[in-house]
């Protein structure tokens, strides 16, 4: 930013976590430096602690009713509209991107993708219950159906490769599904984490469905794994030390573990309404059927 | 609550119904063995283990069996054979030959349903009105509805397609003991993976006869294996390497277990744990029916029932009402022999879960609940457990808690719609609810709201072949039953 500089300051940004809607510092008061490739420092990024994870967690159960109970069409336009945002937000999204050391193309087509995919999953928001329901044809004298019904508090850790893909397509079938979660961003590129919470922010989607927290992998992940309140765990590594203890962790309440280190999110595999569907419990509900009238009517 | 104060009406009488001329069924219909070996690889093995123990009639304490026990070396040669059977025969099968073979057992079960349901109740000490009529029939349903799955998988998951994962390893509980073995086996054949599958020590009996089925209706040896034993040789399933897949039904604190040790693996599993359902009464139900329900609900299989409705919640209004019927209607429950047509009530399972039973009835007491028992006697030999009630129970009570696994309901006033919702979420569990009103808004309201995986409305404790159950939160992940019931054996691919 050298050539503006000339002739003005510039005001650098203050990265903060996202927690319940808010922008605090992280409690803990640590910070460590993101930088690039070439060494160079990019911002003073807030170390989330477990105590940050816990009020995450607190935002996120408090969301939970008031989300999963807003009509899915609710939900979708919600997601079009943190689609919007990005869309409108590109130029930033690209200059942070590079900043992390990423090529002009590379960044502008990973932003599109972004923004397409949120895109994707907007319209699944009222359209895969329909998929996976069914009406059970029970022996009895019942009505019985079944419906996905969200899972919970789901607590992510995005994938740590790359800044921007990893996290929204980690989030959107999180949000899309009716849950609500804490994600941990990118410790290596967290930039463009925090600026996607701005865009969360600015999209009609009630604090505490997404929380986004910067810090490290290595010191959360057991907080991620082990919280009695949270219901569901999302890890994308390939780590199998890390994955076993998530395991271990989650069998205290019987979380549901999601191991995504084989997919590919550059790639159409990777978003699919089976995302929507790892998230989701299946409730059955029975209901008598009367058979008093109309039997043997010929209609 | 208040305690019970005058109470108008009439109290019934009810020693016609008591006196009701004994209807036995023969045991002479079903036969057993002295002794039951493993069945690995189509055939009937001793064990390695060399070790055998007894199985009783909880409802005599009589010797029914000698049942052998596998030690590692067991589970080995089972998951041998399940691997050797799936690369060579079971994978490669058509699917409409799978499905064949699978429809052939449902039949042979059907044919042989009386012999099964006296067994069941033997070993088990469940009434035989409920082995005859619910355990047997369901279980064979349920292999003719999953057989029909087998060569139309591709239909069942839009844009996908559909491939087993190998060997099922299968640990089922005593509390439905042939039902629980068809729930594992048919669907994880029908996806086209083979199996070893252990009953749970107490009630070994009708898995072995349906392996002499399995044998019969000449299915590829090593396609299911039945091996028996106790936690160990489960232990032994969950920790051998060349085991794809754990389907587990069993309590949550042995499942959480299981989930703890197969972290580091790439197993997948589906786990069907406890639960403590709450089942809600509305003031404008058809009381009833509602009390119907009730008992069905909490003493249906003696209270062994992970979905029963061990927590009871009634409106303010109706209370005291929905109270004295239950008393009422418990009088008239005829406790005892469970070989007998009219016996509604028969044995606990085992000395140690009515041991764990009249702790919780003793703990219920301790903390200021008020306990109630219908008079009736309870045969000198065998473990038996009166139906029991409790009034004046606080949320935080144990027995409003813990799942106690046996005839004891717990019973608390609500008066909101809110407070009630608040309540029967109140539970780390989540497998089944019920709710009673008359008020279809009011149904389609709780049935969204409360966090549990089979919500029945004006009925409960029904089950289908057609129809997905399993829980939320630590009742476990996974359903049985059902389209949905396929994902727990497959793996989806593009």
């Amino acid at each position: 930013m050298a050539k503006t500089s000339e002739k003005r300051l510039e005001v650098l940004k203050t990265y903060k976590i996202y927690i319940g809607g808010q922008f605090p510092r992280t409690e803990s008061g640590r910070y460590y430096v993101a930088t690039n490739s070439k060494n160079e420092n990019l911002a003073n990024v807030c170390l989330g602690s477990r105590k940050d994870f816990r009020d995450a967690v607190v935002a996120a159960r408090n969301a939970f009713g008031g989300w999963s109970a807003r009509a899915a069409f609710n939900r979708g336009q919600i997601l079009y509209r943190i689609a919007e945002m990005l869309e409108g937000r590109k130029a930033q999204f690209i200059d942070e991107l590079m900043k992390q050391d990423s090529t002009k193309a590379l960044a502008e087509s990973e932003v599109n993708l972004c923004i397409d995919r949120l895109i994707y999953y907007s319209g699944w928001c009222d359209k895969f219950q329909q998929l996976f329901s069914s009406v059970n044809p029970v022996a009895s004298s019942h009505f019985n159906f079944s419906v996905p019904e969200p899972t919970g508090v789901v607590a992510a850790i995005a994938p740590q490769n790359d800044s921007l893909l990893g996290l929204v397509s980690v989030i959107a079938p999180i949000i899309a599904g009716g849950n609500t979660g804490i994600v941990l961003a990118s410790a290596t590129k967290p930039l463009c984490a925090v600026t996607f919470a701005e865009v969360l922010n600015s999209s009609d989607l009630p604090g505490g469905v997404v929380n986004i927290l910067t810090g490290k992998v290595g010191e959360l992940v057991p907080f991620f794994a082990d919280h009695m309140d949270v219901n569901a765990t999302v890890f994308c590594e390939a780590d199998a030390a890390t994955q076993k203890l998530i395991k271990e962790k989650a069998s205290l309440n019987v979380k549901r573990v999601l191991l995504y280190d084989k997919v590919k999110w550059s790639t159409a595999t990777g978003q699919s309404p089976y995302f929507i569907m790892d998230l989701q419990e299946i409730k059955t509900t029975w209901h008598p059927i009367e058979n008093i009238g109309g039997a043997k009517a010929g209609y | 609550m208040a305690k019970a104060t005058k109470n108008n009406t009439l109290k019934l009488k009810f020693d016609s119904a008591r006196n009701l001329a004994p209807a036995p069924e023969s045991k002479s219909a079903a036969k057993i063995d002295p002794q039951y070996d493993l069945f690995i690889n189509g055939k009937f093995e001793k064990p390695l283990s060399k070790k055998y123990f007894a199985t009783i009639n909880p409802a005599t304490e009589e010797k029914l069996s000698m049942i052998a026990e596998a030690n590692t070396a067991d589970v080995n040669k089972a998951v041998v054979a399940a691997r050797t059977a799936y690369e060579k025969t079971w994978k490669k099968m058509p699917p409409a030959e799978r499905a064949k073979y699978i429809y052939r057992i449902a039949r042979m079960i059907q044919e042989r349903a009386r012999e099964f349901a006296i067994i069941e109740t033997l070993d088990g000490g469940k009434p035989i009105r409920e082995s005859r009529d619910f355990d047997v029939p369901t279980a064979a349903n349920h292999f003719f509805y999953y057989a029909g799955w087998a060569d139309k998988l591709e239909y069942a998951f839009p844009n996908r397609r559909t491939e087993p994962l190998g060997v099922a390893g299968q640990i089922i509980p005593w509390n439905f003991p042939l039902l629980m073995a068809a729930w594992k086996i048919a669907p994880a054949l029908a996806c086209g993976n083979t199996v070893v599958l252990k009953p749970a020590e107490n009630t070994s009996l009708t898995a072995l006869k349906l392996a002499e089925i399995i044998q019969e209706a000449d299915l590829p040896p090593g396609v299911v294996n039945i091996i028996t034993g106790a936690g160990a040789t489960g232990a032994a399933i969950v920790n051998h390497a060349d085991v794809n897949k754990i389907a587990f039904t069993g309590s949550t604190e042995v499942g959480k277990i299981i989930q703890r040790a197969i972290a580091g693996t790439n197993k997948k599993a589906t786990l069907e744990l406890g639960g403590k359902a709450a089942n809600i009464i509305f003031d404008d139900a058809p009381i009833d029916k509602a009390v119907e329900g009730v008992i069905n609900g909490i003493f249906f299989n003696q209270g062994h029932v992970c979905c029963a409705g061990s927590r009871l919640y009634v409106q303010e209004s109706v209370f005291k009402e929905v109270v004295r019927k239950l008393k009422d209607r418990l009088e008239t429950m005829i406790l005892g022999e469970p070989m007998d047509k009219n016996t509604d009530i028969g044995a606990i399972n085992s000395k140690a879960q009515l041991d764990i039973i009249n702790k919780y009835i003793k703990i219920g007491q301790q903390e200021g609940a008020e306990m109630y028992q219908p008079s009736c006697a309870i045969p000198k030999k065998g473990f038996y457990c009166r139906p029991t009630i409790f009034t004046n129970v606080a949320q935080s009570n144990r027995i409003a808690q813990e799942e106690i696994f046996g005839p004891v309901l717990a019973i608390q006033s609500f008066r909101t719609d809110d407070e009630v919702i608040e309540k029967a979420n109140n539970s780390p569990y989540g497998l089944s609810a019920g709710v009673w009103t008359d008020k279809g808004s009011k149904i389609f309201n709780l049935t969204t709201k409360l966090r549990a995986g089979v919500i029945w409305a004006n009925t409960f404790n029904k089950f289908d072949p057609t129809s997905p159950f399993g829980g939320y939160k630590e009742s476990g992940f996974g359903r049985e039953g059902g389209l949905h019931g396929l994902s727990a054996y497959i793996n989806l691919t593009t």
